[in-house]
C-alpha cells in the first residue's frame, strides 16, 4: 500500500533562508536597485515589492566546460530540405553553431540581466537597513503602561488555566509513596510471607496464613485509602509582571505649502516625510507622530492631509515652530519624551521673521529635542533661512541639529539615509 | 475482457480517489507489466511547495546555500509572470520511492503522474544498473539529513561566509566529484558520523607525512629519482582535494566529501534521461491506455490526457522558435514504443537491422533494455531507421577551420548509421564535459597542481575555466595550472598566478 500524505499544510517557505542567503550575497546590487526605484516611484506606492536585476554574470556560477571552436557533430530534428554534403553558411556570429545541445537556447533570448522580485517586506527592509533615531534614550523607568509577563517558577495557588500537570502528577506521586511506603513495605513482605507457605498447611500455619490475609486487607484498605490526587499537590506555572522601560519618542514634521512652494517641491517634500513615516512606522512599534504644514499660519494635521491635501499662502516659518513649541508643552513633556523634528522647505521666509525663527529653536525647541534636521529643497541658491540655520548647526546645539540641501527627488533617498544613518550623531 | 464502471468521472481528486486509481494503476503495473517497484510515498503539495522542491533541485531536504535561493526566486519569478509552468511531479530516487503530486492537477493529471512517477521512474531506479551501482536510495534521506545538520553546525562553529565560500568553490567543482569507473562504497549516515571522526583524525596526519618540510639528509644524496604525485592521474578532483589538499581544515574535507557523495548520486540521472524519461513515458501510456480497455476510465479522462500527453512528447523542429535540443520525453517514448513494435510487428527492415529482438517477447526485452544501458548505449543499440525517419534526424559537422557547417547524414540508407552514431556521442557525459584530471603537484617545488585538459575534437575551453580554478586554488590552498592538451601538445595554459 502506498502512503499518500497531505503535505500542504506543512509550513510554507521552506526556502526562506535560501531566500536570505541570496539576497545577502547580493544585497550591494539590491540596496542600488531599491534606491533607484525609492527615485523613480511616486509616493502613493512606495511601500510595495520591486523587481531587481542583478549582472548575470554577477550570479554565475562557474564550471568546467567547451568553449566555441574545435570540431564539433551533432544531431538536430526535422529535416525539410538538406540532404548529405550540403555546406550550410554559419548564421552570424553571436550564436556560433547553432543550439544543438539546449545550453545555448537559453542565451538565446539575450538576457544578461537575472532578475527577480522582492517583496514589499524585503523591499523596506533594505530601504531602511542601519537606520535610527540619533540620540534616543530611554526614559520614564517607571512607566507603568509597559508590562513584560515573565516566567517566575510555579506556584502553590493560581488559577486553573495556569495548571501545570506535570508537576502537580509528579507532587501526587511523591505523597502516595512518603504517606503509603511503609504501609506498603509491609504488604509486601506479608506477601512473600503467604506464597512461602505450601499446602498441606498445618493449624499453626494456618492461623498465620488467617492473620496474614486479615493484616493484608487492612493495609491495602489503607493504602487506597490514599487519595490518588490532593489539593495540596495542585502546582501552577507562576508569570510575574516585570515593568518595561519603554522610549517613548515624538516625531515632528514641519512641511511648509506656501505659493513659493512649486507642486514638484512640494513633492519632493512629501517624499521625504514619507520616507519618514514609512521608516518610523516600521521601526518603532510606540511613537507619535505630529503633523504640522504651514503657509503664514500653521496647523496641525492628519497623516492623509498631509501627503495628499493642497494648500497655499504666504510664508511664515515661526508659525510652524510656535504651534510646535505650544504642542510639546502641552502633550510632550520633555522628561517623558524623546522629541524629534524634520522640517522641509524651499527656504523661503517671511522677511524678519527668520530672526524668530532662530531665536524660538535656539531658546526653547532646540533645547528639548533630540534631534533637529532640516532640508532645503529646491535648485536656487540657498536662501535667508539657511544662513541663519548654518549658525545654529555651528553654535551649542551642533550635536542635535542637522541641515542638507537636496535639488531633486533622486537625491532624497541618499540624504535621507546620511541624516539618519545609524552610528552618525 | 468485461467493462467495468469507470472510478470517478470528474476533474476533481479526493484523498479516496487517488487511493483507488493508485491501487488499480499498481494493479496493471505490477501484474500485467511485472514493474517492480519501491513502496511509493504519494506527497500531495502546493505550488510554492513545488517551488521550493524545484529550488532545491529535487532533493526533500539541502543544506542550505545561496545557490538555491538564486533558484528560488528565479523560479518564482517565471512563474508568477507565467513564462513558465510548473512540472506536474517531482520523484525522488528513494526508498520509499517519494513523489510529489501538485494539488492544482485535475484527477486525469494525478492519475497520469501516479502511473509516470510512481510506476514508471520507480521501476527506473530501482531496475537500471546505474542506479543499482551508484546510488543507494535506502540511505540517501538519512544523508541528506546528516548533511544538513554537519553543514548547520560549521556555519554556527566557523561562520556562514567561511561555509558559503568552501561550498562555491565545491559546487564549481561538482561535475568533477564523480568516481566515472569505480563503484562506490554504499553511503549511510549513521556509519558516516562514526567515520568522519576518524577520517579528520587520519587525513590529518597522513598529510603532514605528504608535506614534511624538514629535508632528509639521506634521501637528499640520491635525489635524481622524481616520484610523480599523483602516481596516476585522478578524474575525481574533489576526491583528490579531500584526500591531498595540504591545508584545509578538517570540517572543509568534510564539505567536500558531502558535495562529492552528492554529485555521485545525481551522476546517473544526468546519464539517463533520455531513458529514464522515455520509460516513466512509455509506462503512463501503456498503463492508463488498459485501465481505459477495462473500462475504469471515461472518453473524457482519456481526451485531456491524451492532450497532455502530446505535450510532453512534442519534438519541435530545429527551425522552430521553440527548439530547444532534443526533447528527452519525446525521444525516449518513440524509441520504448519503437522497440515493442519491432517485437510485435517486426518489418523487413527491422528483420535486418535487429535480428536478435525482432519478434521477441516485447516486455521481456524492454525490461532488459530499461535495466542494462544508459542513454549513449540506449541510443548506440536501439535508434531504429524508423524512429530517425520520424524525427528526421540529420547530422552536422561544426569544424572551426571550415567556412561552412557540413551535412554528414540525413535519414537515409546511407545516413542511418552515422546519425546514431554522432546522436549517441551527444548523450556521452564524457565527450559532452571536457576531459580534465590532476596531473601533478609540485611536491618538492612551489606545491603547485596541475590539471590536464586532453582536448576532444579540438574543442577549447570556456571563458568561465580561469574562475572555476581560483575556486580549486581556494580548495589547494596554492597556485593551480591547467594545461589544455590537443593531440598531446599544450596548445594554451590558464593559470592563478597570473
Amino acid at each position: 500500500m502506498p502512503y499518500i500524505i497531505d503535505r500542504r499544510l506543512n509550513s510554507k517557505n521552506k526556502n526562506t533562508v535560501n531566500r536570505q542567503r541570496f539576497l545577502r550575497r547580493y544585497r550591494k546590487q539590491i540596496k542600488k536597485s531599491v534606491s533607484e526605484a525609492i527615485g523613480r516611484r511616486s509616493i502613493t506606492d512606495m511601500d510595495r515589492g520591486e523587481d531587481v536585476s542583478i549582472p548575470k554574470d554577477d550570479v554565475n556560477e562557474p564550471v568546467f566546460g567547451h568553449g566555441q571552436g574545435g570540431e564539433r557533430n551533432f544531431v538536430l530534428s526535422g529535416n525539410k530540405e538538406f540532404s548529405k554534403g550540403d555546406k550550410i553558411q554559419r548564421p552570424p556570429q553571436s550564436e556560433g553553431g547553432g543550439s544543438g545541445e539546449g545550453e545555448a537556447s537559453d542565451s538565446g533570448e539575450g538576457d544578461d540581466e537575472f532578475v527577480f522580485q522582492i517583496s514589499q517586506e524585503e523591499f523596506l527592509e533594505f530601504m531602511f537597513e542601519d537606520l535610527a533615531l540619533p540620540n534616543m534614550v530611554k526614559r520614564q523607568l517607571a512607566d507603568s503602561s509597559e508590562f513584560k509577563m515573565v516566567r517566575a517558577g510555579y506556584s502553590e495557588a493560581g488559577s486553573p488555566s495556569q495548571l501545570n500537570v506535570v508537576r502537580s502528577l509528579k507532587s501526587a506521586h511523591a505523597r502516595k509513596i512518603a504517606l503509603g511506603g511503609k504501609n506498603r513495605r509491609r504488604r509486601k513482605e506479608l506477601r512473600l510471607e503467604l506464597e512461602a507457605l505450601i499446602e498441606p498447611l498445618s493449624d499453626k500455619q494456618e492461623i498465620r496464613k488467617a492473620e496474614i490475609v486479615a493484616e493484608i486487607e487492612v493495609l491495602s484498605r489503607k493504602l487506597n485509602a490514599i487519595p490518588y490526587i490532593d489539593e495540596f499537590d495542585l502546582k501552577y506555572n507562576l508569570t510575574v509582571k516585570l515593568p518595561q522601560p519603554s522610549p517613548k519618542a515624538v516625531m515632528f514634521c514641519l512641511m511648509d505649502v506656501s505659493g513659493s512652494m512649486t507642486e514638484d517641491i512640494k513633492d519632493t517634500a512629501k517624499r521625504f516625510f514619507f520616507l519618514l513615516y514609512l521608516f518610523l512606522k516600521r521601526n518603532y512599534e510606540k511613537i507619535d507622530l505630529v503633523f504640522i504644514r504651514h503657509h503664514n499660519t500653521a496647523s496641525e494635521v492628519n497623516e492623509h492631509d498631509f501627503f495628499y491635501s493642497r494648500e497655499t499662502g504666504g510664508t511664515v516659518v515661526s508659525s510652524a515652530l510656535t504651534l510646535m513649541d505650544e504642542i510639546i508643552t502641552d502633550r510632550y513633556p520633555p522628561s517623558q519624551w524623546n522629541i524629534y523634528a524634520a522640517q522641509a522647505s524651499d527656504g523661503d521666509n517671511w522677511q524678519g521673521d527668520t530672526e524668530q525663527c532662530v531665536e524660538l529653536l535656539n531658546e526653547k525647541i532646540l533645547p528639548c529635542v533630540q534631534h533637529y534636521s532640516y532640508i532645503e529643497i529646491g535648485k536656487r541658491p540657498p536662501q535667508e533661512l539657511w544662513y541663519s540655520y548654518k549658525e545654529i548647526q555651528s553654535g551649542i546645539f551642533s550635536d542635535r541639529f542637522d541641515l542638507k540641501a537636496v535639488q531633486d527627488n533622486s537625491q532624497i533617498y541618499p540624504v535621507f539615509r546620511q541624516l539618519f544613518e545609524r552610528g552618525v550623531k | 475482457m468485461s467493462r467495468r464502471k469507470p472510478i470517478s468521472t470528474g476533474s476533481d481528486w479526493t484523498f479516496e480517489l487517488l487511493e483507488q486509481y493508485d491501487q488499480e494503476i499498481a494493479r496493471i503495473a505490477k501484474e500485467k507489466f511485472k514493474l517492480d517497484t519501491y513502496p511509493n510515498q504519494i506527497e500531495v503539495i502546493r505550488s510554492d511547495q513545488m517551488m521550493d522542491a524545484y529550488a532545491s533541485v529535487g532533493m526533500p531536504v539541502s543544506y542550505n546555500h545561496w545557490t538555491y535561493g538564486k533558484k528560488y526566486v528565479s523560479t518564482e519569478k517565471n512563474y508568477s509572470r507565467g513564462r513558465m509552468g510548473l512540472a506536474y511531479e517531482i520523484v525522488i530516487n528513494s526508498d520509499p520511492c517519494i513523489a510529489y503530486l501538485m494539488e492544482e492537477n485535475s484527477m486525469t493529471m494525478q492519475a497520469l503522474v501516479i502511473a509516470h512517477a510512481c510506476y514508471g521512474h520507480n521501476s527506473f531506479f530501482k531496475g537500471n544498473y546505474l542506479f543499482r551501482t551508484w546510488t543507494d536510495a535506502e540511505a540517501i534521506i538519512d544523508y541528506l539529513v546528516f548533511a544538513k545538520n554537519y553543514i548547520a553546525e560549521c556555519e554556527e562553529r566557523h561562520g556562514v561566509d567561511a561555509v558559503e565560500s568552501t561550498l562555491d568553490s565545491c559546487h564549481a567543482l561538482m561535475n568533477y566529484g564523480v568516481d566515472r569507473y569505480q563503484r562506490p562504497v554504499p553511503i549511510s549516515a549513521e556509519d558516516e558520523k562514526v567515520r568522519q571522526k576518524e577520517r579528520e583524525h587520519y587525513i590529518q596526519t597522513h598529510l603532514n607525512d605528504l608535506w614534511r618540510t624538514i629535508p632528509d639528509t639521506h634521501k637528499q644524496i640520491d635525489e635524481p629519482k622524481r616520484v610523480n604525485f599523483p602516481e596516476q592521474p585522478q578524474e575525481n578532483i574533489l576526491y583528490f582535494v579531500e584526500k591531498s589538499a595540504p591545508h584545509l581544515e578538517p570540517w572543509q574535507r568534510e564539505i567536500v566529501r558531502i558535495v562529492r557523495k552528492m554529485a555521485q548520486y545525481f551522476y546517473p540521472q544526468r546519464q539517463t534521461q533520455v531513458m529514464n524519461e522515455g520509460w516513466a513515458t512509455f509506462w503512463h501510456y501503456t498503463i492508463l491506455n488498459e485501465m481505459y480497455d477495462e473500462g475504469l476510465v471515461t472518453d473524457a479522462f482519456m481526451m485531456e490526457f491524451l492532450t497532455s500527453h502530446t505535450n510532453v512528447v512534442a519534438q519541435p523542429e530545429f527551425d522552430s522558435p521553440y527548439y530547444s535540443g532534443i526533447n528527452p520525453y519525446a525521444l525516449g517514448f518513440a524509441m520504448m514504443t519503437d522497440i515493442r513494435r519491432i517485437c510485435e510487428n517486426p518489418t523487413d527492415e527491422d528483420k535486418r537491422w535487429f535480428p536478435e529482438i525482432a519478434g521477441a517477447d516485447w516486455l521481456e526485452t524492454l525490461h532488459h533494455a530499461m535495466k542494462n544501458y544508459r542513454d549513449e548505449s540506449f541510443v548506440e543499440q536501439y535508434l531504429s531507421p524508423t524512429v530517425i525517419r520520424k524525427f528526421r534526424f540529420f547530422a552536422l559537422e561544426d569544424n572551426e577551420y571550415k567556412s561552412t557547417i557540413d551535412v554528414t547524414a540525413i535519414h537515409d540508407d546511407e545516413g542511418y548509421r552515422r546519425v546514431r552514431e554522432v546522436l549517441s556521442q551527444q548523450y556521452n557525459l564524457s565527450a559532452n564535459e571536457p576531459d580534465i584530471q590532476v596531473h601533478s603537484v609540485d611536491v618538492r617545488g612551489d606545491r603547485s597542481l596541475t590539471l590536464r585538459h586532453h582536448q576532444h575534437n579540438g574543442r577549447p575551453l570556456n571563458d568561465e575555466t580561469t574562475e572555476v580554478l581560483k575556486h580549486l586554488r581556494r580548495l589547494w590552498g596554492y597556485d593551480v595550472r591547467l594545461e589544455s592538451l590537443k593531440d598531446d601538445q599544450r596548445s594554451w595554459t590558464f593559470a592563478t598566478n597570473d
